[in-house]
């Protein structure tokens, strides 16, 4: 950050954390930015404490949009009811008042918000013959009208099967980037400011959110991973792409996976999570298959197959040697 | 992903065990629900309450430091030791409170590990506990944070709606968060149940 940001006492340390994290909520967060970030939370534990305390709360926060209420944005006035905020503190009917509030904010009516809980799996179809997969922990707004289909990714996992219609190109906007169906099947996985795109049929145009500049065409096999400035794509096999969507099925498949990076990928379906004691653990390669939601199987196959420690720990499971 | 990969190839020459992202997720998901508890006992054993913020900065620093080691299981007893030996330190270092001020942790039950009424409830209550953490906010944050969150306009737009500048609107957010991260971890759950 180029302004000073005094930090002394835990007060001032919180509100320079406040003021990093507001930044990267922003759509131009850049790489620039984000190593000063890291370069602050480097200086000290305090920093990352809390930095990693309030990017909790925040993220926490996201559950939130389940309070928007499409169905009742018809008739907005655009002036924010201040009263309907007092009514929502009394109490517990405030879900069915918050969406009236919020109902008052200007927004298009056609608007639809998809989501998905930890582990969660649903397909939505639409009248167009468009499919859209959304996978665990995931949140997409849907602007389907007769002369427009946009999708907003707000956070997670889906898989596109678009019907194309050169007429009417299906977008899906991702935080600072724009992908532009071509006639296709692709994938979009969102993880705050990373982005992965991996086309499994036909081709998809990535760019960026504001401006069709700096667009870049993927075709079939090419996986992009991209930040809002800088973007790698890489062609993978089939196999390599099918394993990727495999939670499209229901299961994880590794191959030749790093035994922390298996973790990772359960730990997005399930509330008990798989912690690895140390580094050498964490590097260890698996193979296999095993359904999203069977941390116990992955356990198992760490204690019989390669003979690791298991101990269950409250909501964790702890694999050490 | 990649962060946990190039995070532990990193740490293979070091001393350091426990990579960042694991230390990073061991603390937001044992560490950070206990921090209402351990405002309390905070409280109960300090006096002065405009310290209290910079003792749980300290705590969590000390728990960081020896987590990185090795990831301590349970996390409660562990994290509530650390608070009584810095409240210990303190009190010689002042030289102000005779130890005895400081409460015994078994008679809190705090060195015990008990999953705790937090955790559980966490996951079913966690829209209402928002909603009600969201209504504690000062009422600019909260409609920035409303606006933000829930509506997911840019900064730009929320600028506009509420008549004040984009930077003004960076405050009021980053007040919103530190507000939330305070209702949600520092006070006590039964907040949490208003209805």
């Amino acid at each position: 950050m180029s302004e000073a940001c005094e930090t002394v006492s835990s007060a001032e340390i919180e509100t320079c954390a406040a003021r990093w994290l507001e930044r990267r909520d922003r759509d131009n967060w850049s790489q620039t930015d984000q190593s000063a970030l890291d370069a602050w939370l480097a200086q000290s534990p305090a920093h990352e404490i809390a930095f990693w305390r309030l990017d909790a709360a925040w993220s926490r926060t996201d559950r939130l949009i389940v309070l928007r209420d499409p169905k009742q944005d018809i008739a907005a006035p655009a002036r924010w009811r201040v009263p309907a905020w007092a009514k929502m503190a009394a109490g517990f009917a405030a879900l069915a008042m918050l969406g009236m509030a919020f109902a008052s904010l200007q927004k298009p009516p056609q608007d639809r918000v998809f989501t998905t809980p930890l582990g969660g799996h649903e397909t939505i179809a639409f009248a167009d013959g468009s499919k859209i997969e959304l996978n665990t922990s995931t949140i997409l707004r849907a602007r389907m009208t007769s002369d427009e289909r946009t999708i907003w990714l707000e956070k997670g996992e889906a898989f596109f099967k678009v019907k194309h219609d050169a007429a009417h190109p299906f977008v899906v906007i991702a935080g600072a980037r724009r992908i532009t169906d071509l006639g296709t099947e692709f994938s979009v996985r969102r993880d705050s400011d990373q982005l992965k795109v991996a086309v499994l049929e036909g081709r998809v145009r990535l760019g960026s959110a504001d401006a069709a500049a700096s667009a870049r065409v993927l075709t079939q096999g090419q996986v992009a991973a991209a930040t809002a400035e800088a973007m790698v794509v890489t062609r993978r096999s089939v196999q390599s792409l099918a394993n990727e969507l495999s939670w499209r099925q229901g299961v994880l498949v590794f191959d030749e996976t790093a035994l922390g990076e298996a973790a990772a990928e359960f730990n997005r379906y399930n509330r008990e999570q798989l912690v690895i004691a140390d580094s050498s653990v964490a590097r260890l390669v698996i193979a296999g298959t095993l359904p999203t939601n069977d941390i116990e199987g992955f356990a198992r196959l760490a204690q019989t197959v390669l003979g690791l420690h298991v101990e269950h720990e409250q909501n964790n499971i702890v694999i050490s040697r | 992903m990649e962060e946990t990969r190039d995070t532990s190839r990193e740490d293979a020459g070091s001393r350091v065990a426990v990579s960042g992202a694991d230390l990073r997720a061991w603390f937001i998901a044992e560490v950070l629900p206990l921090e209402a508890a351990l405002m309390q006992f905070l409280q109960h054993n300090w006096r002065n309450k405009s310290d209290l913020a910079d003792l749980r900065q300290d705590v969590y620093v000390r728990v960081y430091e020896a987590a990185r080691r090795e990831i301590p299981h349970p996390a409660k007893p562990f994290v509530f030791t650390i608070a009584r030996n810095l409240i210990i330190d303190r009190v010689r270092h002042e030289q102000v409170i005779p130890i005895e001020a400081v409460a015994d942790l078994d008679a809190l039950g705090l060195a015990k590990d008990e999953p705790g009424p937090d955790r559980i409830a966490l996951a079913r209550d966690e829209l209402r506990r928002l909603q009600a953490a969201l209504d504690r906010l000062p009422p600019r944050a909260r409609e920035a944070v409303v606006l933000r969150r829930i509506e997911r306009l840019p900064r730009r737009e929320i600028a506009q709606r509420m008549g004040i500048t984009e930077d003004t609107v960076a405050e009021h957010l980053s007040a919103g968060m530190r507000a939330l991260a305070n209702v949600l971890y520092s006070e006590p759950s039964d907040l949490r149940r208003k209805s």
